[in-house]
């Protein structure tokens, strides 16, 4: 067996560990879920409760058949089953859902060599497995507060392609159609500021990506600010550029690569949105550009200090 | 070898799609039924008997130069003459097969048998190997078939699985049907027939872990030049 193991990057002694900082983003995504049990009812925390704990339980599994050393306390598992209920809509059958978190742990994660050996975010994939897979289901998006008037499912349009636009104050509080977290952005921008200020994740990709939709959309729109917000506010776009473009193992390490990172998710999202047949193109540009990282990587990487640039080989 | 080893070893231990990973093209691109791996690996089949036959009884007269473009005339011949067959008789195959029926002509199994071994061996030897090659491709499109239309179409040669009182809550997942699924499936079926035969990862690399070696042109050529630097040195 390989006697040297070499951990995930960063290789810096701190006081942060995986535990604590996923513990970090799990307090991070609370208002959010909290925002999305009043907006949709009980029945979002029960998904997500749910979903995190098929992702716990899998991982467990699989660590236990393949005689692996047991991850889940490092809370890893249960941010992807909260990021994954996030990404559904509220009234998705039970074992949709659990099929996701099968794909997010076993098949993205674990069989890859678990945390930090990914090279997609785990959440994303399983959220477009499932879209790919049971698309009628995956886009039943129920109406917010559809539980106070004890309607089961009233069935409306994700703003993306509604036809009447719901008010910029409802967009902001989440009070909208849509998967379960990603409506309101209030709460997601909470959660997302405080990741940042206590240093977990740098600002550079969801500015980048954030501010690529921005300026196309408001181009796009004909400089009507209107859509722009509109553009910005509806689908999952927060939700993935604070919590999904910001993943530690899937995306590039340096803050040119950042950059570059988050410029390409909002130019694929933009195009997705506007040019392709589908209304919301976010989960496809994280995966896209997860699979670029590690060129990302490549390309961005600093050169060590004292070192000249070497010189282009000439053949030999 | 004794013939019947020529024919098994097609099946399982030089499965020419789970094993040499030849053919991927149609593979991945007609297994979304079951139905469909039939009628492919049945005329695929056909090619590459009739084909390796006619290579096997030609070897002496083509000339090692052009024998690429000989075989794949050769092939396309058979080609036109099972799609004329499949045309005549069962459309509903013809259609469901469409540009890959032609593509058979193509198909790396089929010249590559031809190059590897109807080229060296006798007219029954390479029968025997075309029939085994032949249906070790259909045993694995049917395999992989299988699996895709089960869980992304929810039924089997066109069979419901599901009972109609449930097709409302239990939906069949479409990814398998598109090609990430085929992908992903063909993933699964190599592994598990990795493991059913127990084949570890393969020490060597190159042309030493090749299950073709015993059979392929360019390992001899290999192995004579490796001697031959060999000689000079020694001179």
């Amino acid at each position: 067996m390989n006697k040297l193991f070499v951990e995930s990057s960063p290789h810096i002694r701190s006081a942060w560990t995986t535990q604590k900082i996923m513990l970090n983003v799990i307090i991070a995504l609370c208002p959010a879920l909290v925002m999305s049990t009043y907006i949709f009812g009980i029945k979002a925390l029960l998904l997500t409760v749910i979903c995190c704990t098929s992702c716990v339980l899998f991982e467990f599994a699989f660590n236990k058949i393949t005689k692996r050393e047991d991850t889940i306390s490092d809370l890893s598992a249960v941010v992807t089953g909260m990021l994954l209920a996030f990404n559904l809509p509220v009234d998705l059958p039970v074992y949709m859902a659990i099929i996701g978190c099968f794909v997010a742990i076993v098949i993205v994660k674990c069989l890859f060599g678990g945390i930090g050996q990914n090279f997609a975010n785990p959440a994303i994939t399983a959220r477009i497995v499932l879209m790919m897979s049971f698309a009628g289901a995956m886009t039943k998006w129920t109406a917010p507060f559809a539980w106070k008037e004890g309607v089961d499912a009233t069935v409306s349009a994700t703003p993306l392609a509604a036809e009447t636009l719901p008010s910029m104050t409802d967009m902001f509080l989440g009070f909208r159609a849509g998967c379960l977290g990603e409506t309101c952005i209030a709460a997601l921008l909470l959660g997302g500021l405080y990741l940042m200020f206590i240093g977990l994740i740098r600002p550079a990709t969801p500015l980048c990506f954030i501010g690529t939709v921005a300026v196309l959309s408001f181009f796009y729109g004909g400089c009507d600010v209107n859509f722009m917000l509109y553009q910005l506010m509806s689908g999952g776009l927060i939700l993935g550029a604070f919590f999904m473009a910001t993943d530690y193992a899937t995306t590039p390490l340096t803050t040119k690569g950042k950059i570059i990172f988050g410029v390409g998710c909002g130019l694929i999202t933009f195009a997705i949105r506007q040019y392709a047949s589908m209304p919301e193109g976010v989960s496809f540009s994280i995966l896209v550009m997860n699979c670029l990282t590690p060129l990302i990587d490549r390309f961005t990487a600093p050169k060590a200090l004292g070192t000249v640039k070497p010189k282009k080989e000439g053949k030999q | 070898m004794s013939y019947l080893k020529e024919f098994t070893k097609g099946l399982v231990k030089e499965n020419p799609t789970l094993v040499t990973l030849l053919g991927m093209c149609p593979t991945l691109a007609i297994t979304t039924m079951a139905s469909n791996a039939i009628g492919m690996g049945a005329a695929a089949t056909f090619v590459l008997i009739c084909s390796n036959v006619a290579i096997s009884l030609l070897k002496k007269f083509i000339p090692k130069q052009v024998r690429l473009p000989s075989y794949i005339v050769v092939i396309a011949g058979f080609v036109t003459l099972i799609s004329l067959i499949l045309q005549a008789f069962v459309p509903a195959v013809y259609d469901a097969l469409g540009i890959y029926l032609p593509l058979i002509t193509v198909n790396c199994i089929i010249l590559g048998r031809a190059e590897m071994f109807a080229s060296k061996n006798n007219v029954a030897a390479s029968a025997l190997d075309g029939a085994g090659m032949g249906i070790g491709f259909t045993l694995a499109l049917l395999a992989v078939g299988s699996i895709r239309e089960i869980l992304g179409s929810g039924t089997w040669f066109g069979l419901p699985l599901i009972p109609e009182a449930a097709q409302e809550a239990i939906k069949p997942m479409t990814i398998f049907v598109l090609p990430a699924g085929g992908f992903f499936v063909l993933g699964c079926v190599i592994a598990l027939v990795n493991k059913i035969a127990n084949r570890k990862p393969p020490e060597a690399t190159g042309c030493a872990a090749c299950p073709n070696r015993e059979s392929c042109i360019s390992v001899e050529k290999a192995e004579s030049t490796v001697e031959n630097t060999k000689k000079e040195e020694n001179k």
